[in-house]
């Protein structure tokens, strides 16, 4: 067991990138947040904003309880023990094969689970009472997150089978894009889509959460591989290169569709670029990784220009920007990852097909798991509780309905209530 | 000839546009605006201090009409502006006294009846 292997010496150097990376990964949450917010209507900025919140709060939470020890403790094929449950033998020697302190892996790789936990909102917002999201977010990172988690980082059967995922196409991108799927198709579509014209409220704030993004994601790919060696200084610098790439295709889309280059499309291509890259950014070539970003962001434009055509209010496109980007990186490390990078594996490029195959494995089972898992789950919690708000509360707005606050509060026609000054305390509430 | 207000929700904005639009009344404006109409007040809390909004937000649409058109105006403001509880809005029709359309110089009956294509 990991207790027996040799000490192996901290390195200073790779501690403090993942002090510095760790950050970088929980900034992307709120920046998340924001780049949401500024893509729905303004009377339902703060709920969606709080939706990535509270992904902070109860992802954090679940898997300091259990969330790790499923994910990164030894097991069999399909899920972790419980080994590390509530950080049990969580210390500051390293685990097996790395440089840095356990606690510090775990504090990094919590990151990735409440980031992964906040995509999600983007299916459902505008329409999903706020308290079943909570109960939803709980569970999904236990019975979705978790295992994918184990799977593609831990000892699961993609990674002991050796697929390779750099910094999460498996557990963050697929999952999160195909569980959104799910979660839109059982919560169902806003009451007004497909009748009104449903438009983002600020495009300033979409284009700064994603500029924030592009920058947290240097932590989340540079930090994925544990330390300060050649395959992070790759993945670092390709975060660089493939969204650039995505971008410049956008615009040559953008301008063919519509004649002029749009901001929100600008916004979205920097994530497209930023998730290709995810899981292929140790793997391959920084040539390749440009390619990547050119072809790669074709696919994801195509189904984000479609999507609205249809009845799924998959409505942030999840799907399309992390689902399908993540499941487009997997398999282009089959074709292009190259051993004289990586220093791990060829892709079918160079000769070694097993790899492709490898990776179709992880493409065709994470996306199958993550959207049935989603689905039931969603069903049962939906059994229990409404997963959304009534027809009036949803036209009246999430903010006012679900938290009591407004986003842009004018203050004209506000009345002070102070219970001291002889106020009755039971101020009558407008009934929605 | 007469000018006919309607102080309506703000999320049943479009169904009124659209009742408007069914009618056959054209030449819109609307505004957003801030008012109270008997609905109760909602609680606000922002850190430690609560409030009670008094004002909400509506939308003011303002319609000039010959006479023929004001029924049909007022009926799209109803049924796009109703959902049955409190606040829904009011609808007011006042007399107009003249009306010219400024492109072509056109008053009264003229300058409110749509140019036919």
């Amino acid at each position: 067991m990991t207790t027996l292997a040799q000490e192996v010496a901290i390195d200073t150097g790779d501690t403090a990138w993942m002090f510095v990376a760790t950050a970088l990964v929980l900034l992307m949450t709120p920046a998340l947040g924001l780049f949401y917010a500024g893509l729905v209507r303004s009377k339902n900025t703060l709920n969606t904003f709080m939706m990535c919140i509270a992904a902070i709060a109860v992802a954090l939470v679940t898997w300091a309880a259990v969330g790790y020890s499923l994910a990164f403790s030894e097991g069999g094929d399909l899920i972790g023990s419980l080994d590390y449950a509530f950080l049990n033998d969580v210390g500051f020697a390293p685990r097996e094969g790395q440089t840095i302190p356990h606690l510090l892996f775990f504090a990094f790789q919590a990151t990735f689970c409440i980031i992964t936990t906040a995509l999600i909102a983007g299916a459902v917002v505008e329409r999903m009472r706020f308290s079943a999201f909570l109960v939803f977010a709980t569970l999904w990172s236990i019975v979705v997150y978790s295992v994918l988690a184990y799977w593609g980082f831990g000892s699961g059967w993609l990674i002991s089978g050796g697929t390779l995922d750099f910094a999460g196409g498996i557990a963050v991108e697929m999952a999160s894009g195909f569980s959104a799927l799910a979660a839109a198709l059982v919560v169902g579509a806003r009451k007004d889509y497909g009748r009104q014209a449903l438009l983002p409220h600020n495009a300033v704030y979409v284009l700064v959460g994603a500029g924030l993004l592009w920058f947290g994601w240097f932590g989340f790919n540079g930090g994925s591989g544990f330390n300060t060696g050649q395959n992070s200084t790759l993945a670092f610098t390709n975060t660089l290169l493939t969204p650039a790439c995505a971008l410049i295709t956008w615009f040559a889309l953008d301008l063919i569709r519509g004649r002029t280059v749009t901001a929100i499309g600008a916004a979205t291509a920097i994530i497209v670029g930023c998730v290709l890259i995810t899981p292929a950014g140790g793997f391959i070539a920084p040539g390749w990784a440009m390619a990547l970003g050119f072809a790669g962001a074709l696919p994801c434009y195509a189904l984000i220009a479609y999507r609205p055509r249809t009845r799924v209010d998959e409505t942030l496109d999840v799907l399309a920007a992390h689902g399908l980007a993540g499941f487009t990186g997997i398999l282009f490390i089959g074709f292009f990852a190259s051993e004289a990078w990586n220093g791990i594996s060829d892709g079918a490029f160079y000769g070694n097909f097993d790899q492709l195959v490898d990776q179709v494995l992880a493409a065709v089972a994470v996306p199958a798991y993550a959207f049935i898992a989603t689905f039931i789950l969603l069903k049962v919690i939906g059994a229990i509780m409404p997963l959304r708000v009534t027809e009036q509360e949803e036209a009246i707005g999430m903010d006012v309905t679900q938290h009591g606050e407004e986003a842009y509060v004018t203050g004209e026609g506000a009345i002070l209530v102070t219970t001291e000054a002889g106020v009755d305390e039971k101020v009558p509430v407008a009934q929605p | 000839m007469k000018l006919v207000i309607g102080i309506v929700r703000p999320e049943k904005a479009n169904d009124v546009l659209e009742a408007l639009y069914r009618a056959d009344v054209r030449g819109v404006s609307m505004s957003r605006v801030q008012g109270h109409g008997g609905e109760l007040e909602r609680v606000e809390t922002y850190r430690g201090t609560t409030v009670k909004m008094g004002l909400s937000e509506k939308v003011r649409f303002e319609i000039a009409v010959s006479d023929d058109f004001v029924d049909p105006t007022v009926g799209a403001l109803q049924t796009g502006g109703q959902t049955g509880d409190v606040g829904d809005g009011k609808i007011f029709v006042v007399p107009l006294e003249q009306a010219v359309r400024i492109r072509t110089g056109e008053t009264d009956k003229g300058a409110v009846t749509p140019v036919e294509k």
